[in-house]
């Protein structure tokens, strides 16, 4: 690491004036805001990561919230979405415009701060599909470290189903600064060497049973981001990723994702697992829960996944719905 | 790229609608296609199994081809409300295209999409889906001679 930072500095902020920064970025004396004390909630490891619909309805506009939606289909938001919210897309907005990798730290500040978002705000995701563009959007900023992220249960359809409201006036959020940050790769994701040197302890595929076999070169209607090699990583477990989702696109209840996840699958809290699927989104829903829902400490998302491993060549693949081993 | 080749007049006007606007207003371009796109007519409104399904498109999407006696294309399309941009796509299509020769579809060149410039608006890998319509309409239009 070289040199420790100092634990707070000055920065000269907007309008000149100056204020306190903790290392993490987040400005001293800035209010939290509450979480959620729903009963469902508590029962996870981390349920400050978690808003019910009730709880953005009673607390939408409050100061230091900023509501992002991220969603599958770009144009979703344009069709209507919770009040004073912004949108981020995964795909034009998240990802590098060239190399195949994230935004780096110059850009993500942009992004946060023309959405109104600077270090200290309490930032709740929320999505299409079962959030799980909205965890993917969530694991993107714990790259960066966001201190205060939180999933909405349920996203957008179970807020749309409820009737709360919605509307297409554009939101016209404040600038705000956000300090350039460091993305840090090497907690919460994992390349491919990385992946290679793992074989043997515990990996998810939360791909369809189909691509997980190696009938399918895709996910199932997805033909386009396809692999030349079909099969799983040796030793993977196969998780299909919805599995974690309940009818209503919530989170699962606690004891039933341990059921999934811990009995039936026989991971363990104490694990090293890497989680992965195509490109590293439907991973990150997996990653979400087994991290902030389940509380395992060393979950990494593989971004790269199967479009590249399966691309990959010389790397061991194991074919057929046994997870197979590295010989 | 394709400027060479003589698009319909309908699709041709859309391409130079989307490639005179900013990024963001071929966004809200798409999104007012989407809006316009014709409900099913009642025989095909719930016959689903009367489509076909177009498994590139990111979110499932159906459609028909009728050819008439006089060679003329009539498309339809389905595609529920919360995919926006796959309901734009197929307005594409359908504003520019239906009510065409069954000859002038099948001379749209494969890759017109290019110039609506909407690659950098909505991402080249959601784009793909729109050259996967086209070329399914065309072998419908093919096996309807």
């Amino acid at each position: 690491m070289g040199m420790s930072p100092p634990v707070i500095r000055r920065l000269l902020t907007e309008g000149a004036s100056w204020s306190l920064i903790r290392e993490n970025g987040t400005r001293l004396g800035a209010m939290p805001v509450q979480n959620d004390t729903d009963p469902k909630l508590s029962a996870y490891t981390h349920p400050e990561r978690l808003v019910t619909t009730q709880w953005l309805a009673e607390h939408l506009g409050e100061p230091g919230l900023v509501v992002v939606e991220s969603d599958e289909d770009v144009l979703l938001y344009d069709t209507g979405h919770i009040p004073g919210s912004v949108k981020v897309d995964w795909h034009t907005e998240l990802n590098d415009p060239v190399t195949r990798d994230y935004v780096d730290g110059q850009r993500f500040a942009e992004i946060c701060g023309e959405r109104g978002i600077s270090r200290d705000s309490t930032v709740v995701f929320y999505g299409d599909r079962n959030n799980w563009w909205a965890t993917y959007a969530l694991w993107v900023f714990s790259l960066f470290g966001h201190p205060d992220v939180r999933i909405l249960d349920g996203g957008r359809a179970k807020w749309v189903a409820e009737g709360r409201e919605m509307t297409t006036e554009q939101s016209k959020p404040e600038r705000a600064e956000y300090p350039v940050i460091e993305r840090d790769d090497s907690t919460i994701r994992a390349f491919k060497d990385q992946v290679r040197a793992h074989l043997g302890k515990p990996l998810v595929d939360v791909r369809s049973p189909g691509e997980y076999s190696g009938e399918l070169l895709h996910m199932p209607d997805y033909p386009q981001e396809g692999a030349v090699r079909g099969g799983h990583i040796p030793g993977a477990a196969s998780v299909p990723w919805a599995r974690a989702a309940a009818e209503d696109g919530t989170f699962k209840s606690r004891k039933d994702l341990e059921d999934i996840y811990q009995r039936e699958q026989g991971l363990s809290p104490d694990d090293d697992v890497i989680a992965y699927c195509r490109i590293g989104e439907r991973s990150s829903h997996t990653w979400f829960v087994l991290t902030h829902l389940l509380g395992f400490p060393q979950v990494r998302n593989y971004d790269g996944s199967w479009t590249e491993w399966g691309n990959s060549v010389r790397v061991p693949i194991a074919v057929g719905t046994e997870r197979g081993s590295v010989s | 790229m394709t400027a060479s080749v003589e698009l319909p007049p309908k699709l041709s006007e859309l391409v130079d609608d989307f490639s005179e606007v900013g990024v963001k207003d071929r966004l809200q371009l798409l999104l007012e296609l989407s809006q316009e796109l014709p409900a099913l007519p009642e025989r095909y409104a719930g016959h689903r199994d009367a489509m076909e399904q177009v498994h590139e498109c990111q979110t499932p999407l159906f459609l028909a081809v009728e050819v008439d006696p006089e060679r003329t294309v009539h498309l339809f399309f389905d595609a529920p409300p919360e995919a926006p941009t796959t309901r734009g796509f197929a307005s594409i299509m359908y504003t520019g295209l239906d009510g065409e020769s069954a000859d002038t579809v099948l001379g749209v060149p494969n890759d017109f999409y290019l110039a609506l410039g909407l690659g950098e608006a909505v991402s080249p890998l959601r784009l793909r889906g729109m050259a996967a319509m086209l070329a399914r309409i065309k072998n419908q239009v093919r096996s309807a001679r």
